[in-house]
């Protein structure tokens, strides 16, 4: 942490987008997590996400649960709604309040200890009821909170900073969130915001729940020789399969981003995400060969990166449910709460 | 582009803008910190080494430092005081005898004449007294100072802190001959028995404006000269309306005097619209302030004078257009006639050097002028050298004291046999400034607060007297606030490429968008793909070693960094240090000390 907030001189050329705000604008409080953390170039990613795409921040909700990662909503978007919920609760939070809710852009924020252990169920359903939301999982294979016990995604192999080595098997985000139907998988890394900003951008604008995993490295307990979730070890084994451009409704596409090998795929508000393929013969839109590729990277120790695996036609919770089409903020009460005649009429049905 | 090589002290000075821009190299942020600290003499003596009048010139200086301060391209609040924090530090300082140079007893048997007493002469003697020097000071008036005694108002620098501070180099054991102007220098080189020969004559000489009924009447002055009646009180009054003519700050000074000794309506007129003024802005300003009128683009016609009587002076009222060749040219609108009761001319000033002999080995270009090398001030004639005004014409205070330094290094090399060229170069140090996790031993926090204003003396009492001082300085609690906006530009940014891991942290937190992590490639093309681009190519930008895990480059834009260290706070390796950043200037037989090395660019 920093003894001095970030002054708030701007440069006088900063961009601004169509609401009139800069980049600035969409910061928080100075972040007090340790300097060199991943979660802070995440953070600045986010903010540079959220500007691009011009949402006016009082629109957004930050949802997040407990650990270094769910500290970060502190640190973005200081005019945002945001709930901060108990350990591993987040999704269940999150699916509440876009069930009373719509029209409000969801993002949670979790980290791999918040998702993969004390909440794994909780993740799992939410996946399952397609809540709307993106979903970002910063993920560093420590509990650094706790000075650094290895996590339920740590490799096996690791070497953990005192020199013990970790036997047990990782829950890895990306594969379990296919299995489970997720319309959106993609994995990214904090030391690339090339590539993360545009996903982030997909991820909000895609109708459904967008998991994000996001290797974001712990630099106090796990950026060392030995870690697999090092700033050295994911650059040298990082492999980017699929090359994501996000082009916003209304913005033409460009040759740079239309090459030939390339696929567009239209996102329900009329903006297009082009994916350029690196890997020979990997399909993003084919679950069952993103799966099978993917484990077979994961056994070669590669970290597969990139947005592996878009769906935009399923239906969403509220689809799914049926339910009413505006927030439930909008409902005049007497259709909310048509009063006790109205429950008697109802109970007769049942009699 | 190749990585920047920060071990040449020109990078790093390059940086600290104000210092860059000072003639002298004044090493202002460690004086204002100073200040800060309340160590109001230590920050006197820093001045001192460097521009040695600090009292007069946090009155006068002509300030190159502040247009230069990169506050001013930050926010439109305008650059940190910088001269006015001077004269807090010599204002509230104590005594300073015990700091001064100690002169040695035994002489080095080398004698140095000074001609003319200005502070270029007497910069040479504050370099060469400490080194065993016999100096000898020429001053054609009764007292000493030269420009600054004649021609700069007591209002605006009051004689105690001119005599104080003249004194201090005095009484360093030069030997002073007043009311002496040298009338031959052949003689004074033939007979004289000196090793080498100073000239700081300055440029005495007011232009004259040539134009009907110019000597028709005895209320036309020449600025320069009047002001020297005055400062020698000779003259004690002024009739009622005064036309200054000319808007450089020598019209200033003669307009706000004319305001003292009687003139109720003073009028500035300028040729020139006031975008092209020579004066400064706050002269201007703090002339309109004593309620004199600055009229703009009025050329002088004629002086009317009826029975040797002066009436007014006409004027064509001009309109300037820029001509075809680029120069500006212009066109009379209407001749108007403005009624005056006396005139003063203000209109620049030449050098002239009636007692050089043309024969004595001292070369004269066209314009005749001395031909005066502009690094080593030797004229033709080796032992004779030139600074100043006299030497290329006038400038201010603070060029006549790096002129000063640089005789003084010339006359030195000259007397001891050492070629002129052999100047000893500048060096520096970097020493981390880091104290704690989060501690740095500078204030490192941003203070978005405007640029503290002057307070005047009150105005009818200071148009009363010659000798009230205008300005009041600034009270403890303007100066603690005055400092603290100070951004500490000295404080480098020091990075270490093989350290760095590439997190991005450095680059997220920086306020002003001025690092970049990307690839290599040539200055123009880097400029343009920056988080911020880098417009202003008057700034340089930094480009790293390779970084160790990607091979890509850091790029710091220097033009609006705040110096706030949180990239330095947000680095986990420490691959950014704030280092602060010290420049050892040479003065004559006093090259800084060579045990001192540059920091290592590659380790921690």
């Amino acid at each position: 942490m920093s003894y001095i907030t970030k002054p708030e001189v701007r440069h006088p050329a900063l961009e601004e987008n169509a609401l009139g705000l800069t980049r600035r604008d969409y910061e928080g409080a100075m972040s007090t997590l340790c300097a060199g953390c991943g979660h802070d170039s995440v953070t600045a990613a986010i903010v540079q996400a959220f500007f691009e795409l011009e949402i006016p921040p009082h629109r957004a909700a930050k949802m997040s649960g407990i650990g270094c990662s769910s500290k970060t909503p502190a640190y973005f978007m200081n005019e945002s709604h945001g709930f901060n919920g108990v350990h591993g609760r987040m999704p269940a939070i999150a699916t509440g309040a876009n069930a009373a809710n719509r029209d409000l852009v969801y993002l949670g924020i979790s980290g791999d200890g918040d998702s993969l252990s004390i909440g794994l169920g909780q993740l799992c359903h939410a996946i399952r009821r397609n809540v709307n939301m993106l979903y970002v999982l910063e993920n560093n294979g420590v509990y650094g909170l706790t000075k650094g016990q290895f996590s339920a995604s740590a490799d096996v192999g690791s070497v953990s900073k005192r020199g013990e080595v970790n036997r047990h098997g990782p829950i890895n985000p990306v594969p379990l969130a296919l299995t489970l139907g997720a319309t959106f998988v993609a994995r990214s890394f904090s030391g690339d915001k090339k590539q993360l900003v545009p996903i982030l951008k997909a991820g909000l604008t895609h109708k459904g729940f967008a998991m994000v995993d996001v290797i974001s490295p712990c630099v106090t307990f796990n950026d060392h020789e030995g870690s697999t979730k090092s700033y050295a070890h994911t650059r040298t084994h990082n492999f980017e399969v699929v090359q994501t451009d996000f082009v916003p409704l209304m913005t033409e596409i460009t040759a740079e981003q239309d090459r030939g090998d390339t696929t567009a795929v239209t996102m329900h508000d009329g903006s297009t995400v082009m994916f350029r393929r690196v890997a020979e013969d990997y399909d993003p839109t084919d679950r069952e060969a993103a799966l099978s590729y993917l484990r077979a990277s994961q056994a070669k120790g590669e970290v597969a990166t990139g947005l592996l695996y878009l769906e935009e036609s399923g239906a969403d919770m509220h689809a799914c449910e049926n339910t009413v089409d505006r927030p439930l903020v909008d409902v005049p009460f007497g259709d909310l709460c048509p009063g006790s005649a109205a429950l008697e009429e109802l109970q007769k049905e049942w009699r | 582009m190749h990585p920047t090589d920060v071990s040449n002290p020109d990078y790093y000075h390059k940086v600290v803008d104000c210092q860059w821009a000072c003639p002298a190299h004044t090493n202002v942020p460690e004086y204002i910190r100073l200040i800060a600290q309340g160590r109001y003499t230590d920050s006197y003596m820093l001045n001192r080494e460097s521009n040695v009048f600090p009292g007069i010139l946090g009155r006068t200086c002509d300030r190159p430092c502040e247009p230069a301060c990169r506050r001013g391209r930050l926010e439109d609040e305008g650059p940190v005081a910088i001269c006015r924090l001077k004269r807090v530090a010599a204002d509230l300082r104590g005594d300073v005898t015990d700091s001064l140079p100690k002169i040695p007893e035994k002489k080095n048997g080398k004698r140095v004449a000074l001609i003319g007493a200005g502070p270029a002469s007497l910069t040479v003697a504050n370099d060469l007294m400490p080194h065993g020097y016999e100096c000898v000071l020429y001053e054609k008036h009764a007292k000493l100072g030269g420009l600054m005694r004649t021609n700069i108002p007591s209002f605006r620098l009051p004689e105690s802190v001119l005599d104080e501070e003249i004194a201090m180099i005095i009484d360093m054991g030069v030997e002073v001959h007043l009311n002496s102007p040298v009338e031959s220098l052949k003689e004074l080189l033939d007979h004289g028995g000196f090793d080498a020969i100073f000239v700081g004559t300055g440029a005495p000489r007011g232009k004259n404006l040539e134009l009907p009924g110019r000597y028709d009447s005895d209320k036309i002055h020449i600025g320069i000269d009047w002001l020297e009646s005055v400062a020698f009180q000779h003259v004690d009054s002024i009739e009622e309306r005064v036309l200054v003519i000319g808007a450089g700050n020598t019209a200033m000074d003669c307009c706000r005097t004319s305001k003292r000794l009687g003139g109720t309506d003073v009028k500035v007129m300028a040729r020139k619209s006031r975008d092209l003024f020579k004066a400064s802005d706050w002269e201007l300003e703090d002339a309109e302030a004593e309620e004199i009128e600055i009229l703009e683009n009025h050329s002088p016609v004629d002086f009317v004078v009826e029975d040797g009587v002066l009436k007014g002076m006409n004027f064509d009222i001009v309109e300037w257009r820029e001509g075809e060749d680029g120069r500006l040219a212009s066109t009379t609108l209407e001749t108007i006639f403005i009624p005056c009761d006396a005139v003063i001319l203000a209109i620049g000033q030449e050098n002239a050097f009636p007692w050089i002999e043309r024969d004595i080995g001292i070369e004269f270009n066209r314009w005749d002028m001395p031909i005066v090398d502009r690094k080593t001030h030797q004229s033709t004639r080796p032992e004779v050298f030139f600074g100043g005004d006299s030497a290329w014409g006038p400038e201010n205070i603070i060029w006549a004291v790096e002129h000063g330094h640089q005789a003084a290094v010339s006359v030195h090399n000259q007397c001891q046999g050492i070629a002129l060229d052999q100047r000893p170069p500048f060096g520096m140090n970097l020493i981390s400034s880091k104290m704690g996790l989060h501690e740095w031993s500078y204030s490192n926090d941003f203070n978005p607060e405007n640029r503290t204003p002057m307070r005047y003396a009150d105005l009818e009492k200071r148009l009363k007297e010659m000798n009230v001082e205008a300005e009041l300085g600034y009270d403890l609690e303007e100066t603690a606030r005055e400092v603290e906006r100070c951004l500490n530009c000295d404080i480098q940014t020091h990075f270490t490429a093989v350290l760095c891991i590439e997190c991005d942290a450095c680059i997220d937190v920086c306020p002003l968008n001025c690092l970049t992590i990307t690839d290599g490639g040539e200055e123009d093309d880097l400029r343009g793909r920056l988080t911020a681009p880098a417009e202003n190519t008057d700034q340089d930008i930094y480009v790293s070693e390779d970084l160790p895990q990607t091979k890509r480059v850091m790029v710091k834009d220097e033009d609006l960094c705040v110096h706030c260290g949180l990239c330095a706070e947000r680095c986990p390796t420490a691959a950014f240090d704030m280092r602060r950043f010290e420049l050892y200037i040479p003065y004559a037989g006093q090259p800084w000390p060579t045990t001192i090395s540059t920091a290592p660019t590659t380790s921690l």
